[in-house]
Protein backbone atom coordinates (compact mmCIF):
# COMPACT_ATOMS: atom_id res chain seq x y z
CA UNK A 1 0.00 0.00 0.00
CA UNK A 2 1.30 3.41 -0.80
CA UNK A 3 0.58 6.98 0.01
CA UNK A 4 -1.35 8.95 -2.55
CA UNK A 5 -0.52 12.50 -3.50
CA UNK A 6 -3.45 13.86 -1.51
CA UNK A 7 -2.17 12.28 1.68
CA UNK A 8 -4.74 9.47 1.87
CA UNK A 9 -3.90 5.80 1.69
CA UNK A 10 -4.77 4.25 -1.62
CA UNK A 11 -5.79 0.66 -2.02
CA UNK A 12 -3.61 -0.10 -5.05
CA UNK A 13 -0.18 1.05 -6.10
CA UNK A 14 -0.52 1.75 -9.79
CA UNK A 15 3.10 2.68 -10.36
CA UNK A 16 3.44 4.11 -13.86
CA UNK A 17 -0.27 3.46 -14.53
CA UNK A 18 -1.17 6.30 -12.13
CA UNK A 19 -2.79 9.19 -14.03
CA UNK A 20 -0.26 11.99 -14.40
CA UNK A 21 -2.78 14.80 -14.86
CA UNK A 22 -4.59 16.29 -11.91
CA UNK A 23 -8.04 14.83 -11.51
CA UNK A 24 -10.86 17.26 -12.10
CA UNK A 25 -13.70 17.68 -9.61
CA UNK A 26 -16.81 15.92 -10.79
CA UNK A 27 -20.43 16.95 -10.76
CA UNK A 28 -21.94 14.09 -8.84
CA UNK A 29 -25.35 12.75 -9.81
CA UNK A 30 -28.03 13.05 -7.15
CA UNK A 31 -28.41 9.95 -4.97
CA UNK A 32 -32.11 9.83 -5.83
CA UNK A 33 -32.71 10.70 -9.51
CA UNK A 34 -35.20 13.53 -9.85
CA UNK A 35 -36.94 11.93 -12.81
CA UNK A 36 -37.78 8.87 -10.74
CA UNK A 37 -40.27 10.78 -8.62
CA UNK A 38 -43.69 11.48 -10.11
CA UNK A 39 -43.08 15.18 -9.57
CA UNK A 40 -45.53 16.86 -11.92
CA UNK A 41 -48.60 15.13 -10.53
CA UNK A 42 -47.57 15.97 -6.98
CA UNK A 43 -46.82 19.61 -7.85
CA UNK A 44 -50.27 19.85 -9.48
CA UNK A 45 -51.99 18.31 -6.44
CA UNK A 46 -50.19 20.59 -3.98
CA UNK A 47 -50.83 23.63 -6.23
CA UNK A 48 -54.57 22.89 -6.39
CA UNK A 49 -54.76 22.24 -2.66
CA UNK A 50 -52.85 25.46 -1.85
CA UNK A 51 -55.09 27.39 -4.25
CA UNK A 52 -58.24 26.07 -2.55
CA UNK A 53 -56.79 26.73 0.90
CA UNK A 54 -55.78 30.28 -0.10
CA UNK A 55 -59.21 31.04 -1.58
CA UNK A 56 -60.88 29.76 1.58
CA UNK A 57 -58.58 31.73 3.87
CA UNK A 58 -58.89 34.86 1.70
CA UNK A 59 -62.70 34.62 1.67
CA UNK A 60 -62.81 34.15 5.44
CA UNK A 61 -60.51 37.15 5.93
CA UNK A 62 -62.69 39.28 3.62
CA UNK A 63 -65.92 38.33 5.35
CA UNK A 64 -64.35 38.84 8.75
CA UNK A 65 -63.04 42.28 7.83
CA UNK A 66 -66.37 43.36 6.27
CA UNK A 67 -68.33 42.04 9.24
CA UNK A 68 -66.16 43.90 11.75
CA UNK A 69 -66.53 47.07 9.67
CA UNK A 70 -70.29 46.65 9.65
CA UNK A 71 -70.42 45.85 13.30
CA UNK A 72 -68.41 48.90 14.29
CA UNK A 73 -70.61 51.10 12.09
CA UNK A 74 -73.88 49.66 13.33
CA UNK A 75 -72.76 49.46 16.95
CA UNK A 76 -72.10 53.19 17.07
CA UNK A 77 -75.59 54.01 15.83
CA UNK A 78 -78.83 54.29 17.77
CA UNK A 79 -82.19 54.57 16.09
CA UNK A 80 -85.00 56.42 17.85
CA UNK A 81 -88.40 55.77 16.37
CA UNK A 82 -91.26 58.17 17.09
CA UNK A 83 -94.67 56.74 16.23
CA UNK A 84 -97.68 58.97 15.65
CA UNK A 85 -100.12 58.81 18.57
CA UNK A 86 -103.62 60.18 18.95
CA UNK A 87 -103.65 63.59 20.53
CA UNK A 88 -99.95 64.26 20.11
CA UNK A 89 -98.03 66.47 17.68
CA UNK A 90 -95.55 64.24 15.85
CA UNK A 91 -93.24 67.11 14.83
CA UNK A 92 -93.05 68.33 18.41
CA UNK A 93 -92.37 64.81 19.72
CA UNK A 94 -89.56 64.35 17.15
CA UNK A 95 -87.99 67.67 18.11
CA UNK A 96 -88.24 66.86 21.84
CA UNK A 97 -86.75 63.37 21.40
CA UNK A 98 -83.92 64.74 19.23
CA UNK A 99 -83.16 67.43 21.81
CA UNK A 100 -83.12 64.86 24.62
CA UNK A 101 -80.76 62.64 22.60
CA UNK A 102 -78.44 65.58 21.86
CA UNK A 103 -78.16 66.36 25.55
CA UNK A 104 -77.46 62.75 26.47
CA UNK A 105 -73.80 62.15 27.40
CA UNK A 106 -71.80 60.20 24.79
CA UNK A 107 -73.96 61.19 21.81
CA UNK A 108 -71.95 62.92 19.11
CA UNK A 109 -74.48 63.64 16.45
CA UNK A 110 -78.26 63.46 16.09
CA UNK A 111 -80.06 63.55 12.78
CA UNK A 112 -83.86 63.45 12.64
CA UNK A 113 -85.24 62.34 9.29
CA UNK A 114 -87.53 64.96 7.75
CA UNK A 115 -90.96 64.09 6.35
CA UNK A 116 -89.53 64.08 2.83
CA UNK A 117 -86.66 61.78 3.80
CA UNK A 118 -89.06 59.39 5.50
CA UNK A 119 -91.18 59.33 2.35
CA UNK A 120 -88.04 58.53 0.34
CA UNK A 121 -87.25 55.62 2.66
CA UNK A 122 -90.69 54.13 1.91
CA UNK A 123 -90.55 54.85 -1.80
CA UNK A 124 -89.29 51.37 -2.82
CA UNK A 125 -92.37 49.78 -1.24
CA UNK A 126 -95.12 52.41 -1.60
CA UNK A 127 -94.06 54.23 -4.74
CA UNK A 128 -93.38 57.94 -5.32
CA UNK A 129 -95.72 60.82 -4.71
CA UNK A 130 -96.67 59.51 -1.30
CA UNK A 131 -98.42 61.89 1.11
CA UNK A 132 -97.41 61.05 4.68
CA UNK A 133 -100.40 63.01 5.99
CA UNK A 134 -102.65 60.10 4.98
CA UNK A 135 -100.58 57.42 6.75
CA UNK A 136 -99.46 56.91 10.34
CA UNK A 137 -95.81 56.62 9.35
CA UNK A 138 -93.29 56.74 12.20
CA UNK A 139 -90.35 59.12 12.06
CA UNK A 140 -86.77 58.13 12.59
CA UNK A 141 -83.97 59.86 14.42
CA UNK A 142 -80.44 58.49 13.95
CA UNK A 143 -78.03 59.23 16.79
CA UNK A 144 -74.32 58.49 16.53
CA UNK A 145 -72.46 57.60 19.70
CA UNK A 146 -68.80 58.42 20.28
CA UNK A 147 -66.73 55.32 19.50
CA UNK A 148 -65.77 53.29 22.54
CA UNK A 149 -68.24 54.93 24.93
CA UNK A 150 -70.71 52.89 26.95
CA UNK A 151 -74.03 54.61 26.58
CA UNK A 152 -76.63 54.70 29.33
CA UNK A 153 -79.29 53.37 26.99
CA UNK A 154 -81.91 52.91 29.74
CA UNK A 155 -81.45 56.53 30.82
CA UNK A 156 -81.88 57.73 27.24
CA UNK A 157 -84.94 55.50 26.76
CA UNK A 158 -86.72 56.75 29.91
CA UNK A 159 -85.85 60.40 29.09
CA UNK A 160 -87.26 60.27 25.55
CA UNK A 161 -90.34 58.27 26.54
CA UNK A 162 -91.07 60.86 29.20
CA UNK A 163 -91.07 63.57 26.54
CA UNK A 164 -92.72 61.52 23.80
CA UNK A 165 -94.48 58.35 25.10
CA UNK A 166 -94.80 56.70 21.68
CA UNK A 167 -91.03 56.55 21.22
CA UNK A 168 -88.81 53.47 21.10
CA UNK A 169 -85.01 53.33 21.19
CA UNK A 170 -83.09 50.57 19.34
CA UNK A 171 -79.33 50.01 19.70
CA UNK A 172 -79.31 47.18 17.08
CA UNK A 173 -77.96 44.65 19.61
CA UNK A 174 -80.02 41.75 18.22
CA UNK A 175 -78.82 42.56 14.70
CA UNK A 176 -75.19 42.73 15.80
CA UNK A 177 -75.49 39.40 17.67
CA UNK A 178 -76.91 37.75 14.55
CA UNK A 179 -74.10 39.21 12.45
CA UNK A 180 -71.51 38.01 14.91
CA UNK A 181 -72.85 34.46 14.89
CA UNK A 182 -72.98 34.51 11.08
CA UNK A 183 -69.35 35.65 10.92
CA UNK A 184 -68.29 33.00 13.43
CA UNK A 185 -70.11 30.32 11.42
CA UNK A 186 -68.27 31.47 8.26
CA UNK A 187 -64.91 31.34 10.05
CA UNK A 188 -65.65 27.85 11.40
CA UNK A 189 -66.73 26.67 7.95
CA UNK A 190 -63.49 28.12 6.54
CA UNK A 191 -61.41 26.32 9.18
CA UNK A 192 -63.30 23.09 8.35
CA UNK A 193 -62.57 23.46 4.63
CA UNK A 194 -58.91 24.23 5.43
CA UNK A 195 -58.66 21.12 7.61
CA UNK A 196 -60.13 18.99 4.80
CA UNK A 197 -57.73 20.50 2.26
CA UNK A 198 -54.75 19.81 4.56
CA UNK A 199 -55.89 16.22 5.20
CA UNK A 200 -56.33 15.66 1.44
CA UNK A 201 -52.82 17.11 0.88
CA UNK A 202 -51.30 14.77 3.48
CA UNK A 203 -53.01 11.74 1.92
CA UNK A 204 -51.93 12.71 -1.63
CA UNK A 205 -48.35 13.31 -0.51
CA UNK A 206 -48.25 10.02 1.39
CA UNK A 207 -49.38 8.14 -1.73
CA UNK A 208 -46.85 9.99 -3.88
CA UNK A 209 -44.06 9.22 -1.40
CA UNK A 210 -45.01 5.55 -1.26
CA UNK A 211 -45.00 5.44 -5.08
CA UNK A 212 -41.60 7.14 -5.26
CA UNK A 213 -40.16 4.76 -2.69
CA UNK A 214 -41.53 1.74 -4.55
CA UNK A 215 -40.03 3.02 -7.80
CA UNK A 216 -36.67 3.62 -6.09
CA UNK A 217 -36.56 0.48 -3.99
CA UNK A 218 -33.36 -0.80 -5.68
CA UNK A 219 -31.63 2.48 -4.79
CA UNK A 220 -32.79 2.20 -1.17
CA UNK A 221 -31.46 -1.37 -0.99
CA UNK A 222 -28.07 -0.40 -2.42
CA UNK A 223 -27.85 2.52 0.00
CA UNK A 224 -28.53 0.09 2.84
CA UNK A 225 -25.76 -2.14 1.45
CA UNK A 226 -23.20 0.63 1.61
CA UNK A 227 -24.16 1.42 5.19
CA UNK A 228 -26.52 4.38 4.75
CA UNK A 229 -28.80 4.93 7.72
CA UNK A 230 -32.56 5.41 7.30
CA UNK A 231 -32.10 9.08 8.21
CA UNK A 232 -29.54 9.55 5.39
CA UNK A 233 -31.83 7.88 2.84
CA UNK A 234 -34.95 9.69 4.06
CA UNK A 235 -33.19 13.07 3.88
CA UNK A 236 -32.34 12.54 0.21
CA UNK A 237 -35.96 11.77 -0.64
CA UNK A 238 -37.20 14.51 1.64
CA UNK A 239 -35.30 17.23 -0.23
CA UNK A 240 -37.18 16.32 -3.40
CA UNK A 241 -40.54 16.35 -1.69
CA UNK A 242 -39.90 19.66 0.10
CA UNK A 243 -38.87 21.20 -3.23
CA UNK A 244 -41.95 19.79 -5.00
CA UNK A 245 -44.20 20.91 -2.13
CA UNK A 246 -42.78 24.44 -2.22
CA UNK A 247 -43.09 24.64 -6.01
CA UNK A 248 -46.73 23.47 -5.89
CA UNK A 249 -47.45 25.76 -2.95
CA UNK A 250 -46.01 28.84 -4.67
CA UNK A 251 -47.99 28.15 -7.88
CA UNK A 252 -51.26 27.72 -5.94
CA UNK A 253 -50.64 30.75 -3.73
CA UNK A 254 -49.66 33.06 -6.61
CA UNK A 255 -52.76 31.95 -8.56
CA UNK A 256 -54.97 32.73 -5.54
CA UNK A 257 -53.27 36.12 -5.00
CA UNK A 258 -53.78 37.00 -8.66
CA UNK A 259 -57.40 36.00 -8.34
CA UNK A 260 -57.91 38.30 -5.37
CA UNK A 261 -56.05 41.08 -7.20
CA UNK A 262 -58.22 40.70 -10.30
CA UNK A 263 -61.46 40.31 -8.36
CA UNK A 264 -60.87 43.83 -7.07
CA UNK A 265 -60.68 45.08 -10.64
CA UNK A 266 -63.72 42.99 -11.62
CA UNK A 267 -65.65 44.45 -8.67
CA UNK A 268 -64.70 47.91 -9.92
CA UNK A 269 -66.07 47.11 -13.41
CA UNK A 270 -69.39 46.10 -11.88
CA UNK A 271 -69.62 49.03 -9.49
CA UNK A 272 -72.79 51.04 -10.15
CA UNK A 273 -74.73 48.00 -11.27
CA UNK A 274 -77.27 46.45 -8.83
CA UNK A 275 -75.19 43.25 -8.55
CA UNK A 276 -71.98 45.19 -7.95
CA UNK A 277 -73.63 47.38 -5.31
CA UNK A 278 -75.07 44.33 -3.56
CA UNK A 279 -71.63 42.70 -3.36
CA UNK A 280 -70.01 45.94 -2.30
CA UNK A 281 -72.58 46.28 0.50
CA UNK A 282 -71.94 42.72 1.61
CA UNK A 283 -68.18 42.33 1.20
CA UNK A 284 -66.88 45.88 0.88
CA UNK A 285 -64.37 46.48 -1.89
CA UNK A 286 -63.37 42.79 -2.25
CA UNK A 287 -59.79 43.87 -1.60
CA UNK A 288 -57.51 41.79 0.58
CA UNK A 289 -55.35 43.86 2.92
CA UNK A 290 -51.54 43.47 2.70
CA UNK A 291 -51.69 41.45 5.94
CA UNK A 292 -54.10 39.08 4.15
CA UNK A 293 -51.52 38.44 1.41
CA UNK A 294 -48.94 37.78 4.12
CA UNK A 295 -51.29 35.24 5.72
CA UNK A 296 -51.62 33.47 2.34
CA UNK A 297 -47.81 33.38 1.93
CA UNK A 298 -47.43 31.98 5.46
CA UNK A 299 -50.07 29.38 4.72
CA UNK A 300 -48.11 28.29 1.63
CA UNK A 301 -44.98 27.73 3.70
CA UNK A 302 -47.12 25.77 6.18
CA UNK A 303 -48.46 23.54 3.37
CA UNK A 304 -44.92 22.92 2.08
CA UNK A 305 -43.81 21.97 5.60
CA UNK A 306 -46.84 19.68 5.98
CA UNK A 307 -45.94 18.09 2.61
CA UNK A 308 -42.39 17.44 3.81
CA UNK A 309 -43.57 16.15 7.19
CA UNK A 310 -46.12 13.76 5.64
CA UNK A 311 -43.46 12.58 3.22
CA UNK A 312 -40.95 12.03 6.05
CA UNK A 313 -43.40 9.92 8.07
CA UNK A 314 -44.20 7.77 5.03
CA UNK A 315 -40.50 7.48 4.19
CA UNK A 316 -39.58 6.06 7.57
CA UNK A 317 -42.58 3.70 7.56
CA UNK A 318 -41.62 2.44 4.07
CA UNK A 319 -37.95 2.10 5.02
CA UNK A 320 -39.02 -0.08 7.95
CA UNK A 321 -40.98 -2.27 5.52
CA UNK A 322 -38.04 -2.52 3.09
CA UNK A 323 -35.61 -3.42 5.84
CA UNK B 1 -14.44 -11.05 14.97
CA UNK B 2 -17.56 -12.99 13.86
CA UNK B 3 -19.19 -15.74 15.83
CA UNK B 4 -22.24 -17.82 14.89
CA UNK B 5 -23.71 -20.16 17.51
CA UNK B 6 -26.42 -22.67 16.60
CA UNK B 7 -27.86 -20.32 14.00
CA UNK B 8 -30.92 -21.49 12.11
CA UNK B 9 -32.77 -19.77 9.28
CA UNK B 10 -36.09 -20.41 7.63
CA UNK B 11 -38.11 -18.25 5.25
CA UNK B 12 -41.67 -17.85 6.53
CA UNK B 13 -43.15 -21.22 7.45
CA UNK B 14 -40.89 -23.15 5.07
CA UNK B 15 -38.26 -25.70 6.04
CA UNK B 16 -35.09 -24.63 7.82
CA UNK B 17 -32.53 -23.93 5.12
CA UNK B 18 -29.63 -23.30 7.51
CA UNK B 19 -29.35 -25.55 10.56
CA UNK B 20 -27.16 -25.29 13.65
CA UNK B 21 -24.53 -23.15 11.97
CA UNK B 22 -21.67 -22.51 14.37
CA UNK B 23 -18.31 -21.03 13.41
CA UNK B 24 -15.83 -18.35 14.29
CA UNK B 25 -14.17 -16.05 11.77
CA UNK B 26 -11.04 -14.41 13.12
CA UNK B 27 -10.00 -10.95 11.99
CA UNK B 28 -7.72 -10.90 8.89
CA UNK B 29 -8.80 -14.44 7.96
CA UNK B 30 -9.47 -15.65 4.40
CA UNK B 31 -11.99 -18.34 3.54
CA UNK B 32 -13.93 -19.76 0.65
CA UNK B 33 -17.59 -20.65 1.11
CA UNK B 34 -18.78 -23.35 -1.24
CA UNK B 35 -21.50 -25.92 -1.64
CA UNK B 36 -24.03 -27.04 -4.22
CA UNK B 37 -26.61 -24.64 -5.65
CA UNK B 38 -29.42 -23.98 -3.18
CA UNK B 39 -27.30 -25.03 -0.21
CA UNK B 40 -27.81 -21.60 1.38
CA UNK B 41 -24.55 -19.79 0.53
CA UNK B 42 -26.29 -16.52 -0.35
CA UNK B 43 -28.52 -16.78 2.74
CA UNK B 44 -25.45 -17.24 4.94
CA UNK B 45 -23.81 -14.22 3.30
CA UNK B 46 -26.98 -12.19 3.89
CA UNK B 47 -26.95 -13.24 7.56
CA UNK B 48 -23.34 -12.08 7.76
CA UNK B 49 -24.32 -8.82 6.08
CA UNK B 50 -27.23 -8.30 8.51
CA UNK B 51 -29.80 -8.08 5.76
CA UNK B 52 -31.47 -11.18 7.22
CA UNK B 53 -32.13 -11.99 10.85
CA UNK B 54 -31.66 -15.57 12.02
CA UNK B 55 -34.71 -17.55 13.11
CA UNK B 56 -32.72 -18.83 16.04
CA UNK B 57 -29.21 -18.80 17.45
CA UNK B 58 -26.68 -16.09 18.20
CA UNK B 59 -24.89 -13.89 15.70
CA UNK B 60 -22.06 -11.81 17.09
CA UNK B 61 -20.38 -9.32 14.77
CA UNK B 62 -17.40 -7.19 15.75
CA UNK B 63 -18.08 -8.11 19.36
CA UNK B 64 -21.74 -7.05 19.30
CA UNK B 65 -24.82 -9.23 19.61
CA UNK B 66 -26.66 -8.36 16.40
CA UNK B 67 -30.13 -9.07 17.83
CA UNK B 68 -29.67 -6.25 20.35
CA UNK B 69 -28.64 -3.59 17.85
CA UNK B 70 -30.82 -0.65 16.75
CA UNK B 71 -31.35 0.12 13.06
CA UNK B 72 -28.80 2.94 13.18
CA UNK B 73 -26.25 0.69 14.89
CA UNK B 74 -26.78 -1.96 12.19
CA UNK B 75 -26.21 0.71 9.51
CA UNK B 76 -22.93 1.57 11.26
CA UNK B 77 -21.94 -2.11 11.39
CA UNK B 78 -22.67 -2.40 7.65
CA UNK B 79 -20.20 0.41 6.96
CA UNK B 80 -17.50 -2.01 8.18
CA UNK B 81 -18.60 -4.70 5.71
CA UNK B 82 -18.24 -4.74 1.94
CA UNK B 83 -20.46 -7.00 -0.16
CA UNK B 84 -20.41 -8.12 -3.79
CA UNK B 85 -23.67 -9.69 -4.87
CA UNK B 86 -24.30 -11.93 -7.86
CA UNK B 87 -26.65 -9.36 -9.42
CA UNK B 88 -24.10 -6.53 -8.84
CA UNK B 89 -26.70 -3.98 -7.64
CA UNK B 90 -25.16 -0.98 -9.35
CA UNK B 91 -27.22 2.22 -9.53
CA UNK B 92 -28.13 2.79 -13.17
CA UNK B 93 -28.36 6.58 -12.91
CA UNK B 94 -24.80 6.91 -11.60
CA UNK B 95 -21.56 6.55 -13.53
CA UNK B 96 -19.13 3.75 -12.72
CA UNK B 97 -17.01 6.27 -10.80
CA UNK B 98 -20.00 7.45 -8.75
CA UNK B 99 -21.11 3.89 -8.02
CA UNK B 100 -17.67 2.98 -6.72
CA UNK B 101 -17.44 6.21 -4.69
CA UNK B 102 -20.88 5.67 -3.11
CA UNK B 103 -19.62 4.25 0.24
CA UNK B 104 -17.45 7.37 0.72
CA UNK B 105 -20.35 9.61 -0.19
CA UNK B 106 -22.59 7.89 2.35
CA UNK B 107 -19.84 8.41 4.96
CA UNK B 108 -20.13 12.13 4.22
CA UNK B 109 -16.60 12.52 2.86
CA UNK B 110 -15.79 15.33 0.47
CA UNK B 111 -15.23 14.23 -3.12
CA UNK B 112 -11.75 15.73 -3.29
CA UNK B 113 -10.58 13.44 -0.44
CA UNK B 114 -11.33 10.19 -2.27
CA UNK B 115 -11.22 11.07 -5.97
CA UNK B 116 -7.70 9.75 -6.63
CA UNK B 117 -8.29 6.59 -4.62
CA UNK B 118 -11.42 5.74 -6.63
CA UNK B 119 -9.72 6.43 -9.96
CA UNK B 120 -6.69 4.33 -9.00
CA UNK B 121 -8.86 1.39 -8.06
CA UNK B 122 -10.99 1.70 -11.20
CA UNK B 123 -7.81 1.65 -13.29
CA UNK B 124 -6.53 -1.35 -11.38
CA UNK B 125 -9.69 -3.38 -12.05
CA UNK B 126 -9.49 -2.38 -15.72
CA UNK B 127 -12.30 0.20 -15.71
CA UNK B 128 -10.11 3.29 -16.12
CA UNK B 129 -11.64 4.01 -19.53
CA UNK B 130 -15.18 3.28 -18.34
CA UNK B 131 -15.44 5.46 -15.28
CA UNK B 132 -17.92 7.85 -16.88
CA UNK B 133 -20.04 5.07 -18.37
CA UNK B 134 -23.43 4.23 -16.92
CA UNK B 135 -24.00 0.61 -15.78
CA UNK B 136 -26.59 -0.20 -18.51
CA UNK B 137 -23.83 0.09 -21.14
CA UNK B 138 -21.28 -1.99 -19.20
CA UNK B 139 -20.73 -5.67 -19.96
CA UNK B 140 -21.42 -8.32 -17.30
CA UNK B 141 -17.73 -8.54 -16.42
CA UNK B 142 -17.38 -4.77 -16.18
CA UNK B 143 -20.38 -4.56 -13.90
CA UNK B 144 -18.89 -7.26 -11.72
CA UNK B 145 -15.58 -5.41 -11.44
CA UNK B 146 -17.39 -2.17 -10.61
CA UNK B 147 -19.39 -3.99 -7.89
CA UNK B 148 -16.15 -5.44 -6.47
CA UNK B 149 -14.46 -2.04 -6.55
CA UNK B 150 -17.45 -0.53 -4.66
CA UNK B 151 -17.25 -3.27 -2.03
CA UNK B 152 -13.52 -2.86 -1.37
CA UNK B 153 -13.02 0.89 -1.85
CA UNK B 154 -13.62 1.80 1.79
CA UNK B 155 -11.36 -1.05 2.93
CA UNK B 156 -13.96 -2.84 5.03
CA UNK B 157 -13.04 -5.05 7.97
CA UNK B 158 -15.04 -7.85 6.38
CA UNK B 159 -15.53 -8.49 2.67
CA UNK B 160 -18.29 -10.81 1.48
CA UNK B 161 -18.28 -11.80 -2.18
CA UNK B 162 -20.94 -13.94 -3.86
CA UNK B 163 -19.45 -15.61 -6.99
CA UNK B 164 -17.14 -12.63 -7.65
CA UNK B 165 -15.38 -14.23 -10.61
CA UNK B 166 -18.45 -15.73 -12.23
CA UNK B 167 -18.58 -13.32 -15.19
CA UNK B 168 -14.91 -12.65 -15.89
CA UNK B 169 -12.25 -14.47 -17.90
CA UNK B 170 -9.65 -16.57 -15.99
CA UNK B 171 -6.95 -13.91 -16.26
CA UNK B 172 -9.14 -11.23 -14.76
CA UNK B 173 -10.43 -13.79 -12.25
CA UNK B 174 -6.85 -14.27 -11.05
CA UNK B 175 -6.33 -10.53 -10.91
CA UNK B 176 -9.47 -10.08 -8.81
CA UNK B 177 -8.36 -12.88 -6.50
CA UNK B 178 -5.05 -11.01 -6.10
CA UNK B 179 -7.05 -7.94 -5.15
CA UNK B 180 -8.90 -9.90 -2.47
CA UNK B 181 -5.65 -11.41 -1.19
CA UNK B 182 -3.99 -8.00 -1.04
CA UNK B 183 -7.01 -6.60 0.77
CA UNK B 184 -6.83 -9.51 3.19
CA UNK B 185 -3.14 -8.85 3.83
CA UNK B 186 -3.97 -5.25 4.64
CA UNK B 187 -6.31 -6.46 7.39
CA UNK B 188 -9.69 -7.33 5.88
CA UNK B 189 -11.32 -10.66 6.63
CA UNK B 190 -12.56 -12.16 3.35
CA UNK B 191 -15.28 -14.69 2.58
CA UNK B 192 -15.68 -15.66 -1.06
CA UNK B 193 -18.71 -17.78 -1.95
CA UNK B 194 -17.90 -19.68 -5.12
CA UNK B 195 -18.44 -22.84 -7.17
CA UNK B 196 -15.14 -22.28 -8.94
CA UNK B 197 -12.83 -25.12 -7.82
CA UNK B 198 -10.00 -23.69 -9.96
CA UNK B 199 -10.25 -20.39 -8.13
CA UNK B 200 -10.18 -22.12 -4.74
CA UNK B 201 -7.17 -24.19 -5.81
CA UNK B 202 -5.21 -21.02 -6.53
CA UNK B 203 -5.05 -19.97 -2.91
CA UNK B 204 -4.62 -22.06 0.16
CA UNK B 205 -7.37 -20.94 2.51
CA UNK B 206 -9.92 -22.33 4.92
CA UNK B 207 -12.99 -23.77 3.20
CA UNK B 208 -16.51 -23.56 4.60
CA UNK B 209 -18.75 -26.04 2.82
CA UNK B 210 -22.52 -25.92 3.11
CA UNK B 211 -24.34 -29.16 2.54
CA UNK B 212 -28.01 -29.81 3.25
CA UNK B 213 -28.21 -26.75 5.45
CA UNK B 214 -25.24 -27.68 7.63
CA UNK B 215 -21.77 -26.18 7.60
CA UNK B 216 -18.57 -28.23 7.38
CA UNK B 217 -15.24 -26.52 7.92
CA UNK B 218 -12.01 -27.70 6.28
CA UNK B 219 -8.94 -25.97 7.70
Amino acid sequence: MSKAGDGHDVLMDLGRERPQVPVRARNMSPIVPRASIAGRALVAVVAIMTFLASITTGAVLLINASASEWQSEVASEITIQVRPAAGRDLEQDVAAAAAAAREHPGILDVRPYTREESAKLLEPWLGSGLSLDDLPVPRMIVARAAPGTRLDLEGLRSRVTQLAPSTSVDDHRAWIDRMRSMTNATVFAGIGVLALVIIATIISVSFATRGAMAANRPIVEVLHFVGASDRYIANHFLRHFLRLGLRGGVIGCVAAMLMFGFSESIANWFSGTPVGDQFAALLGTFSLRPSGYLVLAGQTVLIAVITAFASRRTLFATLDEID
Amino acid sequence: MIRFENVGLRYGLGPEILRDISFHLPARSFQFLSGPSGAGKTSLLRLLFLSLRPTRGLVNLFGQDVSLQSKDAIADLRKRIGIVLQDFRLLDHMTTYENVALPFRVMGRDESTYRREVIDLLKWVGLGERMDALPPVLSGGEKQRAAIARAVIARPQLLLADEPTGNVDPTLGQRLLRLFIELNKSGTAVIIATHDIALMDQYDARRLVLHQGRLHIYE
